[in-house]
Formats: C-alpha cells, structure tokens, sequence
C-alpha cells in the first residue's frame, strides 16, 4: 500500500495538530526535521477538528490548516470537520 | 423562527453557493468564441460540473489566512534584517545558492502567475476558473516576498543586483526561462498538466524541500521563512494539478493518450531543470540535508510510484523517462556543478572546489559513481587551483535544443559517454542531450525551432550592448558578453575564494563578534 | 507531428545558418573527456582548412587537460554524427563535406582521461 503523507512547519499550534493526527491515526509514522514535521501514513489519513480543537481549548477551523501546511500527497477531501488524504490503490 | 435556529451550511454548499453557481452560460455570444483555446488541444469536456474543488477557499477564508502569512512572514523578514541574520548562515559559499535562486527561479514565480491569470481566463468551468485565480495571485506573491526576503542580501553581497534583466540573457537562465516560455505558451490543458500537475504536484518537492531545508540547516532564517510561507501556497497548488489531470481523464478516454504524452514531457523536462537543484544540494550547501539521490528517492521514486500506482485505474503509465532518471540521480549532481565551475567566469555567482571532507561525504552518498567518475576531476582542479592555475573553461559549449543545458549529460550505459542525439528537419539539423527531448522537439518541431539558444545567439552577435563594435580590431567578445549581461567582472564571478563576499562576511562576522 | 495551435504555425529557425555572418557552426566533443563538460561550439567560415581547427583552435579548447599534450593525431579516429569520418586536413569544412550544425566527435585511443576515469 502506498502512503499519504502530510508536512507542517514546526510551531505552537501544529503540536497539537500533530497531536490529534498520531491520535486519530495509529499507523502513522511522525519525522522530525529542521523547521518542518512530517506525517507518514499507509493508504489513508484523517485530521479531525474536534481531536484538534480538544487539544488546543479553542474553536480552530480546518481551513487555518493552510497558515502551517508544507506540502502533501495523496487525494484531498476536506468538509467542516475533517481534512483527509488517500490513494486508492 | 429565532434568529439562532439558522442551519449553518456545510463547507462545499457555502463554496459552491460563492463560487461556481455564480457562473453562467453567455448568451449574447456563443461559449466557444469566448472561450477560444478550449478544443484545439484536442481535450474533451463534456461536463464542467463534475470538477470537484479541492480546498473550498471563500475570498473571505482565502484573504484572512494569506493576509495571516504575511503578517508573520514580514515580521521575520524585518527581524532578520534588523538582526544582521545574514551573519548567522554557516558560512558565506551559502549566500551563493540563494543568488541561483533570485535569478533562476524567482522569475519563474511571475511566469506561473502570468500562466494561471491566462488559463484562468481560457477554462469555461467555474470550478477551475477559482483555483486558477487563487494560484495566479499566490504566484505573484511568491515572487514579490522572494524579492523582498532577498533584497536584504542584496545590501550586502554581489550578484543580487540585476535578476530581472539577467533571466532574458544570461546562459544557464535560458533553461528555467525556455521551460515556463514552452509551458506559458501551450494551450491551457497542457499548462495545467505541465505545471498544475507535473512541476506543482510530481516535482515541486524536489525544488522546495531542498532550498528550504537547507536554508534551515544552513541559518538563513529569512529563506526558510519565504520557502515555507510560499509552500503553504502550494498544497493547494498540488491539489489543484491533481484535480486537473482526474478530471480530465475522466471526462473522456480519448484525452488519454493526450495526457500521457504531457506527463511523459513535463516530467522530463521538470528533472533537466531541476539538475541545477542537485548541484545546489550536493555542492552548495556547507552543512547538507541529504544528497540528491536520497531526495529524488523519496521524493520522486517513492511519492511518484504511489500516484502513479493510484493514477494507473485510468491508464495513465508513470512517465517513459522514470528508469534513465533512476541512473541520472548519481551523477547529475556532479556533471552539473562541474559544469558552472568551469563556466565560472561567465555566471554572476561563486564557485568553488569541493573540501576535501565534502569530497568524502560525496564518496559515501554516491557509492556506486562519485569516486570513480568525478572525484578525480575534482582533485585536478583544486591542486591547479593551488598552483595558480584555476580551470575556467572559455570555450563556448553546445547546446540541448529543447532544455537548453549544455549537452554535459552522458549515456546511461557509459558514465564516460556524452549522450548525443539529433534530428534533422527541413533544412537544418538540431541537437539533443537526451531520447526524450529528442522526442520532445519531433513531436513539435516548429516551437523548438525557435528556441533563443545562448550560445548561438552570442555567435549571431546579439549579445552585446548597443554602443558596441564586434568588428573593431583586438575585440573580445566574452567580456562584452558579461557586460551585455550586467555581470561585473572580477566581482559577481570567479571563484569563492578571493571574493568580495568571502572578505567581506569574514570582516563583517568577526566585527559582530560572532566568530 | 505537427504543433497544435489556433492559428497556422509556422516560423523561420532561429540558427539558420544565414544569421551567423558568412560562418556555419560546428561542434566539437573529445570523447572520455568529460573534463570538458559539453562538446564546444563554434562559428567558422566554411572556407577554414580542417587542419587549422586541429592545429589553432584545439590548443586554446583542450589543452588544459594534461592529456593534450599526448594525443597523436595520426591514429585518432573521428565521428560524424556517430558514423565514421575521415578528415582531410588539408580541405575546408566545407570541401570535407562538414556543414552548418554538423557535430564531430575525436577518439583519442589509449588516453583514457584523469586518472582513467574518463574525464
């Protein structure tokens, strides 16, 4: 199966996002660099609002995402509560 | 009914009601002639309803959270510059790398935007329409904080001062310039696949995660911030490209062969270009991320097989060129940096031999090539450089027709084997570094007949300023050339070592006592 | 294939040879001589003696590499576009049958580049 992954700057506010998606997403594989986090996962990846937002005691709206975001792979869906990547094969 | 009992919308109904269901058909003139470019490429499109938006950005979200990237993106800009930052990188053969930037790839920026303003005009759907006007002014600030971020080096060291007139004249520019000139000037589905797709979403990695992280790696907080403010642009850009080639393989099979054939050209093209990126990471960088190879592994062979893996239910292939660029990822680095510290006279940034501690994390990056094929080379050089005998290649060398690079590429199957290729067509013969840009101008040979090759276009006497007389007795053409180019001599080239800059950013560290 | 466009596609060559001022380009590439990163190019008159390419221009080109100095001329073979090419030096480009764009190669046997590395 191919991964998706997903990279963040590193600041305040993605440690809780990445928080919430190692939570949410027991295969994947977190890689730290300079400045930047790395988030590996086989096939699929959900980042919820509410895992988020329970971290960080205030409302976050996913499309704030974008202020941290580095680059990603795979399909994109995003709706109000959830933002997730995938291959279909 | 209360005033808090409204439903609120969910966020693809909110878009959809912003975005594409305030389009319409037109009435007082045919769609087809307001959208002239949207049949001769050969793609069909039957329904634009069904491209599904990636990243519903509202105007509303799309200027809070960019004005939000901004604002911290300034902020340490001035706070770079306020603190002499530029003081801090590891050491100032650094400063060169950025210098390749400003001139080679900023003004790409502006091309894309000027690519997406005009595709976004040319789509009839809505969908598209949005993201390609989102992208279009991304593109532009990408070049504008680029500009600013490095108008700060500029105070302080050579080769900064010119990028914008240099992109149309200098040599080793013609080959990011001539790519988006190829892009810019395609139809608007190939635009999308050449960048949407092929730079924004297969290679863009390779570009960005390099420059960035050795920014980060290297101290240069004020390029790691414009690095990382500009990709947070680009993961809409990425989805954007991918978006782009789903729908247009599914909204009718006989786009296929169409399609295939753009990927099979962007791709090749991307990684000629992207030679440039692996000398930076190999050769440029004091401290290093990791080598070219490790990033054209993880970037290109594993990320590309899981999208073509998943792109394969359409019948797309992954690219014909993947298995000659598996081989060209252990050695380009080193042909590439041979090539410019030959040339080193003739481009307005430093140059440098390798120490010899750098020689051996070569060695152990490039087991299979580095010490059979290149380390020798560069021993020669830097005991001639040591004897007062620097190379520096005065000869004007030939030309790819298609990228444009000097044809310094060997034969997969012979590292000691420059690859030649060529075609003959209507009256002239053309040369070629490469089977695939080979394959590229005989697919369209009337485009790349045209190409303003540097070299040839110095012979043609076109590179000089205009005040100056190629026939009078005792001229010398190259230091008309870099004249013609804004390039001062003995300052912006030549070598590292003896450089203004490297006086300079030793004085200047050793005054702030940061020694 | 032809160019795909909206309206007929068609434009002179930038390098036809009628813009170089009476010369004609030719390339030159010493092969396992990657040292040299590309084949060179230049514009000469079609008139040129071959020898006078041998014997002028290569010394400024190649004589950096140690090997130079080494080659003997008598037993280095040439390549037209890949097929064999016998050159008579004391003919014109032109009179050899070299025209504008033609791309020669020299092999130079029992030279081997730096270290044998082919560079």
């Amino acid at each position: 199966m191919s991964n998706v992954f997903i990279a963040f700057q590193r600041n305040e506010e993605t440690r809780d996002i990445v928080d919430a998606i190692v939570e949410d997403n027991p295969a994947a594989h977190v890689d730290l660099q300079p400045a930047m986090v790395k988030i590996d996962a086989p096939g699929h990846l959900v980042i919820k609002r509410q895992s988020i937002e329970d971290r960080m005691g205030r409302t976050f709206d996913l499309q704030e995402l974008q202020v941290h975001l580095i680059t990603l792979s795979g399909h994109l869906d995003e709706n109000d509560d959830e933002f997730s990547l995938s291959w279909a094969n | 009914m209360s005033m808090t009992d409204h439903q609120r919308l969910g966020l693809k109904e909110r878009y959809a009601l912003m975005t594409r269901d305030l389009a319409w058909d037109t009435t007082y003139q045919p769609m087809d002639k307001v959208f002239p470019m949207v049949h001769y490429e050969g793609i069909k499109i039957h329904d634009w309803d069904q491209w599904s938006d990636p990243f519903r950005m509202t105007m509303e979200a799309y200027w809070k959270y960019q004005a939000e990237k901004e604002r911290k993106l300034y902020a340490i800009i001035d706070a770079f510059a306020q603190n002499n930052g530029h003081l801090g990188v590891t050491d100032a053969r650094y400063i060169n790398t950025l210098k390749l930037f400003l001139t080679g790839i900023s003004p790409l920026e502006y091309m894309a935007h000027r690519g997406f303003t005009h595709v976004g005009r040319q789509l009839p759907g809505a969908g598209p329409r949005v993201a390609c006007l989102m992208q279009a002014l991304d593109e532009i600030r990408h070049a504008q904080t680029q500009v600013h971020s490095m108008s700060n080096y500029n105070k302080y060291y050579n080769g900064f001062h010119d990028f914008a007139h240099m992109i149309e004249r200098v040599w080793y520019l013609s080959v990011p310039r001539s790519f988006f000139d190829d892009a810019y000037t395609a139809g608007p589905f190939e635009f999308m696949i050449a960048i949407g797709f092929s730079f924004e979403y297969v290679l863009t990695n390779l570009l960005f995660v390099p420059f960035i992280s050795g920014a980060a790696y290297n101290g240069d907080m004020g390029a790691m911030t414009f690095g990382f403010s500009a990709q947070s642009d680009e993961a809409r850009h990425m989805t954007l490209g991918l978006e782009s080639i789903k729908f247009m393989l599914e909204q009718d099979p006989d786009n296929l062969p169409i399609v295939q054939r753009w990927i099979d050209k962007w791709t090749w093209r991307g990684t000629r270009v992207l030679a440039i990126v692996a000398m930076m990471m190999d050769y440029m960088l004091p401290k290093k991320v990791m080598s070219w190879k490790e990033a054209w592994e993880i970037y290109f062979e594993q990320n590309g097989s899981a999208l073509f893996n998943d792109l394969a239910r359409y019948g797309i292939t992954p690219p014909k060129c993947i298995e000659w660029a598996a081989v060209d990822k252990e050695h380009i680095s080193h042909q590439a940096w041979a090539t410019l510290y030959q040339y080193g006279a003739a481009a307005p940034f430093h140059t440098w031999s390798p120490t010899p501690e750098e020689l051996d994390w070569l060695s152990e990056k490039y087991p299979n090539t580095f010490d059979k094929y290149y380390r020798p080379r560069y021993e020669y050089w830097a005991e001639q450089h040591k004897a007062g005998n620097r190379f520096y290649n005065t000869t004007l060398p030939m030309l790819c027709q298609v990228c444009q690079i000097p044809m310094l590429f060997t034969e997969p199957t012979d590292p000691t084997q420059i690859c030649y290729r060529e075609s003959d067509y209507k009256e002239d013969k053309y040369h070629f570094c490469s089977d695939f840009c080979k394959e590229i101008f005989d697919n369209e040979p009337e485009k790349y007949v045209q190409a303003w090759l540097p070299v040839h276009q110095i012979y043609q006497g076109n590179c000089f300023n205009p005040d100056v007389d190629p026939t009078a007795p005792g001229f010398e053409p190259l230091p008309a050339v870099l004249d013609y180019y804004h390039l001062a001599a003995g300052r912006d080239n030549l070598d590292f070592e003896g450089s203004e800059d490297q006086k300079n950013f030793a004085a200047w560290r050793n005054l702030a006592g940061r020694d | 294939m032809a160019t795909k466009a909206i309206a007929d596609y068609r434009f002179p060559p930038a390098d036809s040879q009628d813009k170089f001022h009476g010369a004609q380009l030719l390339y030159v590439g010493w092969d396992h001589h990657t040292m040299f990163c590309a084949p060179f190019c230049w514009p000469f008159p079609p008139e040129m003696r071959f020898g006078d390419l041998v014997e002028d221009v290569f010394p400024g080109a190649f004589g950096y590499h140690p090997e130079f100095a080494r080659i003997d001329w008598a037993t280095t073979t040439w390549l037209k576009s890949g097929a064999p090419f016998v050159p008579d030096f004391d003919k014109s480009l032109a009179g050899n049958g070299l025209r504008h764009k033609d791309v020669l190669r020299f092999v130079t046997p029992g030279l081997h580049g730096l270290s044998g590395s082919g560079a």
